[in-house]
């Protein structure tokens, strides 16, 4: 248990009761909120009180609560996750902040990601990218060869890795201002452009999966880097330069 | 009913072999005209839903999240089991079917632990040619580790993010079949029942969680994969959404739940910090491999770290006691889940707890010694002469980074402590349920046509799982086992036709499913849902948690029943059904593990011996082992549903054990 005092907040919250509706910033007080617990334990806090009050809860994504299903995706002042680095919302804790602090709540802003309800976006034009190529395509009947007969060179291994741990949570997306998803798809093509598994269909995947983040309404990289600043793995923007690469030789030919 | 569990005939490293040959196979061109729902799509699910595709079937897959990838398979961390022996240290296809029957204390199948063993190697391989970016070594092939309970390095992993990497690796099998148009998926909708024709699985009630809307959707069988009910107990490692709800619905329905009582308490995760507190996290168990774990030796001590007068650093290795290290010399800090877990209870009921919470509960997860091996061994290949005491622990601490940066970056975010400089403070917490859905040798349940797979299954892991085993048995079923099985019975469906949901069936499921959502609204009770979940969950964790007696849970069964009436005469639910209503998918849920629960405690009160993670204190050693009672107790319970959670009819299967000794597990 923890022995500091209770947070006093003013949080500043986007509620919307549906993708038609207009939506509008409100506001709301919660006291007596633990420095210990996370931030979207506080807004368990918010919820509890709503109801009991006979108010709608505020909805919001969430599942795993450490980091890594990528479901939760609040915008917190100004911020994709908020003002930790390298941290998802979950995982932000409110020592984070101070007694007294305002917080501003607002659900991740793309088109390509409308608002369904609050503070949750439909992200599943994510998905439909990963559809257009983020596979190897190999049947999963066991019968391939032992795994052992692909080495792999560890710094490939781990860069690929690196790249692998990407979350799907469209952080990248929210900081930028042209809402690319060039973060995004660069981490799963260089996954693939970075072992043998994947050279095979190489080129038809960077040339389907750009394509279809451009169908979706995602805009066009212009090199900022906001998106590496506010994800919260760690994407290396070099992915991108990875994918830009693999993209003008798979165009050339 | 007689329970049958189909086992093969022959000798065990023969059976699946022979089975697969023997059973009936549906030609491709029939598979087209075949529907298979699959709920639930993580490992267990993703990988059923995309082999099924592959070979044909026209697959609809279902899960509650916005995407498949977001199972929550993707927490897992250390990593996956397999008997490949590329470390060449002994493993076998024999000893990891041996360490698992023996790992969960007798209480298995041996015939399908055997098949699980014998697949493990294939599951390897086929990540790979997916482009699974397990860890290696500097050859480029690729490296192992040791988990808790075994003597050999069998478990795969990358990184802390195993489970993110293979499911990513089912997901993007998945995508292809999505793309084909070989698999419909459904984000966001939730399964809330199953729909029975001629006593057949023939489709699902779901609620589409975006629009509200209740759906009807048919298949010629039903497969679900739904995942682990640790949630009964409010706070664990499992995600917030994880449920009970569609195993429960399908036990409503007809099919047996088996073993319910068999919890896995994890022993090293991050302690409670207060009522505000919503899930717990695991610390990966793969750090056992390097931390040492302990309490004070002196009560006085421990009383001063609490009160944080005393820094943990500051006690004298003399002062230290390395429990299991002490009672345990063979295995040490490497003893399975369950006796590691117990150890640290003892510890801590005994005053020797070090963390300042309501209970005490919390021991230390050490670090120092190995940072201190580490440090020196890198020295020597650094050929550093003479390395200062500060060097070798910063090249220690390089090494402990590389290994585990991760899992020491999140303690630090949640815990505002640094793990490399002061030891971890772990405290056990609900993880899995080796209890499930009772199926035969083919994953079928004792409804036709139904099928229940991964952790939702009871299948393999007996009284306790061992650690990265869990991962190796989702992808095990839904890659190579399922896949094969259900063929045999959709060959009788060949000429079936499409299922029609315009049925006096699919009506009745649709209406009782939406009375049960419009009661919700309407109920106008005084306290959110969570309300009555934390009580639940207070009820489970004391009395039917690490260390249970008869007295207790008969008084579990009371309390559950009547925190069940309460919840329905009281509980408030804002909003309506047709809209996404976060409150109404919990209010749901927990309808559905205020039944769970009380079954839960009564099969842990007809349980009358202490098995792996089923602990009573009643059967226990001098020395406070488990005691197991073979003679009247080596069979799994199936319980049929009738009406009363806690009156369900318990059926019996006997687990014969051919091919291992039964013998008092041993880790001193
Ligand atoms: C923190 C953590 C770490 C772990 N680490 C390891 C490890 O290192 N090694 C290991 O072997 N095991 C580990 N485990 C255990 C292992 O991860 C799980 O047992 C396993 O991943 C379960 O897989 P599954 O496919 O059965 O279920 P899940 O991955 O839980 O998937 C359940 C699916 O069902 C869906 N679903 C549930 N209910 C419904 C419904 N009513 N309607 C529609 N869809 C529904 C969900 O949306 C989801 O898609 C860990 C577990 C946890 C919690
Ligand atoms: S690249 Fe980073 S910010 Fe973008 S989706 Fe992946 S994890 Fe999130
Ligand atoms: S809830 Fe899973 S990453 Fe935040």
């Amino acid at each position: 248990m923890s022995t500091s005092k209770g947070m006093n907040l003013t949080l500043k919250i986007w509620r919307q009761k549906n993708a038609n509706a207009k939506g509008q910033i409100e506001t709301y007080q919660l006291s007596d909120v633990s420095p210990d617990s996370s931030f979207l334990e506080m807004l368990d806090m918010l919820n509890d009180k709503l109801i009991n009050e006979g108010n709608s809860p505020v909805a919001f994504d969430h599942d795993c609560r450490e980091g890594i299903c990528g479901a939760c995706s609040l915008h917190i002042n100004g911020e994709p996750h908020g003002p930790g680095r390298r941290i998802t919302t979950c995982q932000l804790h409110m020592r984070s902040f101070k007694d007294g602090d305002t917080i501003y709540i607002e659900p991740f802003r793309a088109k390509a990601f409308p608002v369904i309800k609050d503070l949750v976006v439909d992200r599943e034009s994510f998905d439909r990218i990963q559809h257009a190529g983020g596979y190897v395509s190999v049947n999963t009947s066991g019968n391939t060869v032992d795994a052992n007969a692909i080495p792999v060179d560890k710094e490939s291994a781990d860069k690929a890795f690196d790249a692998a741990t990407c979350i799907g949570c469209g952080a990248c997306v929210a900081a930028c201002k042209n809402a690319s998803a060039s973060l995004f798809v660069a981490a799963k093509v260089s996954q693939y452009a970075l072992l043998p598994q994947g050279q095979i269909e190489a080129k038809n995947r960077v040339l389907n999966m750009v394509k279809q983040a451009e169908e979706e309404g995602f805009g066009p990289c212009s090199n900022t880097g906001a998106c590496e600043v506010e994800c919260p793995k760690g994407i290396s923007l070099e992915n991108i330069a990875r994918m830009n690469r693999e993209f003008f030789s798979a165009s050339l030919k | 009913m007689n329970l049958d569990s189909k086992i093969p005939e022959g000798p065990l490293k023969d059976k699946w072999t022979n089975h697969k040959n023997n059973i009936r196979l549906v030609n491709p061109a029939n598979k087209r005209n075949i529907d298979v729902i699959v709920v639930g799509t993580g490992l267990a699910g993703g990988s059923a839903a995309a082999t099924l595709a592959e070979l044909g079937y026209n697959v609809k897959a279902f899960c509650y999240q916005d995407s498949p990838r977001r199972a929550h398979s993707i927490a897992a961390q250390g990593g996956i089991n397999a008997a490949k022996n590329y470390q060449g240290d002994g493993d076998s296809i024999y000893r990891l079917f041996y360490d698992t029957v023996k790992g969960g204390d007798y209480r298995s199948r041996e015939a399908n632990v055997y098949r699980l063993a014998e697949v493990s190697a294939n599951i390897i391989d086929q990540c790979v040619a997916q482009g699974v970016p397990f860890a290696r070594d500097y050859g480029g092939l690729l490296d192992n580790r040791s988990f808790g309970g075994v003597l050999v390095s069998r478990t795969f992993y990358a990184k802390g993010q195993t489970g993110q990497q293979l499911l990513l690796g089912a997901y993007s099998a998945m995508n292809r079949q999505i793309a084909k148009g070989k698999i419909k998926m459904y984000n966001r909708h939730e399964m809330l029942d199953v729909v029975k024709i001629d006593g057949k699985a023939r489709g699902i009630i779901a609620r589409n969680l975006v629009s509200g809307e209740i759906e009807r959707h048919s298949a010629h069988a039903v497969v679900v994969a739904s995942g682990g009910y640790g949630n009964v107990f409010f706070l664990s490692t499992n995600a917030m959404g994880s449920n009970v709800t569609a195993a429960w619905k399908i036990h409503k329905n007809g099919a047996f739940f088996a073993n319910p009582c068999y919890t896995q308490i994890h022993p090293t995760c991050i302690p409670v910090h207060g009522t505000q507190q919503s899930k717990l996290t695991l610390m990966s168990e793969s750090l056992r491999n390097d931390g040492r774990i302990w309490v004070p030796k002196k009560l006085e001590d421990a009383k001063a770290v609490r009160e944080g007068r005393l820094k943990p650093t500051d006690i004298k290795e003399e002062d230290r006691d390395y429990y299991l290290e002490r009672r345990y010399p063979s295995f040490g800090n490497l003893v399975p889940r369950d006796v590691a877990s117990r150890a640290a209870k003892e510890r801590c009921d005994a005053g020797f707890g070090v963390v300042n919470n309501d209970t005490n509960e919390g021991v230390f997860l050490d670090f120092k010694s190995a940072i201190q091996r580490y440090g020196k061994e890198e020295a020597h290949i650094k050929g550093i002469k003479n390395a200062s005491a500060e060097e070798i622990t910063k090249l220690g601490e390089k090494v402990i980074e590389s290994k585990y940066g991760n899992l020491f970056d999140m303690y630090q975010q949640i815990t505002a402590e640094n793990p490399y400089k002061t030891p971890m403070k772990i405290y056990p917490a609900v993880h899995y349920t080796m209890g499930g859905v009772w199926v035969d040798y083919n994953l079928m349940t004792t409804v036709p046509g139904l099928y229940a797979i991964g952790e939702a299954n009871f299948s393999d892991h007996g009284a306790n799982r061992l650690g990265a085993s869990a991962l190796m048995q989702g992808l095990a079923d839904g890659y190579f086992v399922l896949p094969y099985t259900i063929g045999d019975y959709l060959a009788d469906d060949i000429r079936t036709g499409a299922i029609p949901t315009d049925t006096p069936e699919f009506e009745q499921a649709e209406k009782e499913v939406r009375e049960t959502l419009e009661k919700f609204v309407n109920n106008n009770g005084n306290h959110s849902v969570d309300y009555f979940h934390k009580k639940l969950g207070r009820i489970m964790w004391d009395k039917v948690g690490m260390a249970r007696t008869a007295e207790g849970l008969k008084e579990a069964i009371k309390e559950i029943a009547e925190l069940r009436e309460e919840f329905w005469k009281d509980v408030r639910v804002p909003g309506s059904i047709d809209e996404m209503n976060q409150e109404l998918e919990k209010a749901g849920r927990v309808a559905d593990f205020l039944e769970l629960g009380e079954l839960f405690a009564r099969d842990a009160l007809e349980r009358e011996e202490s098995c792996g993670g089923h602990f009573r204190e009643e059967y226990q050693s001098e020395e406070g082992e488990a005691e197991r009672r073979d003679e009247q107790f080596a069979y799994v319970a199936a319980y049929e549903y009738t009406g009363k959670p806690s009156e369900a009819i318990m059926h019996k299967e006997e687990l014969n054990f051919e091919n291992v000794e039964l013998k008092t597990r041993s880790y001193k």
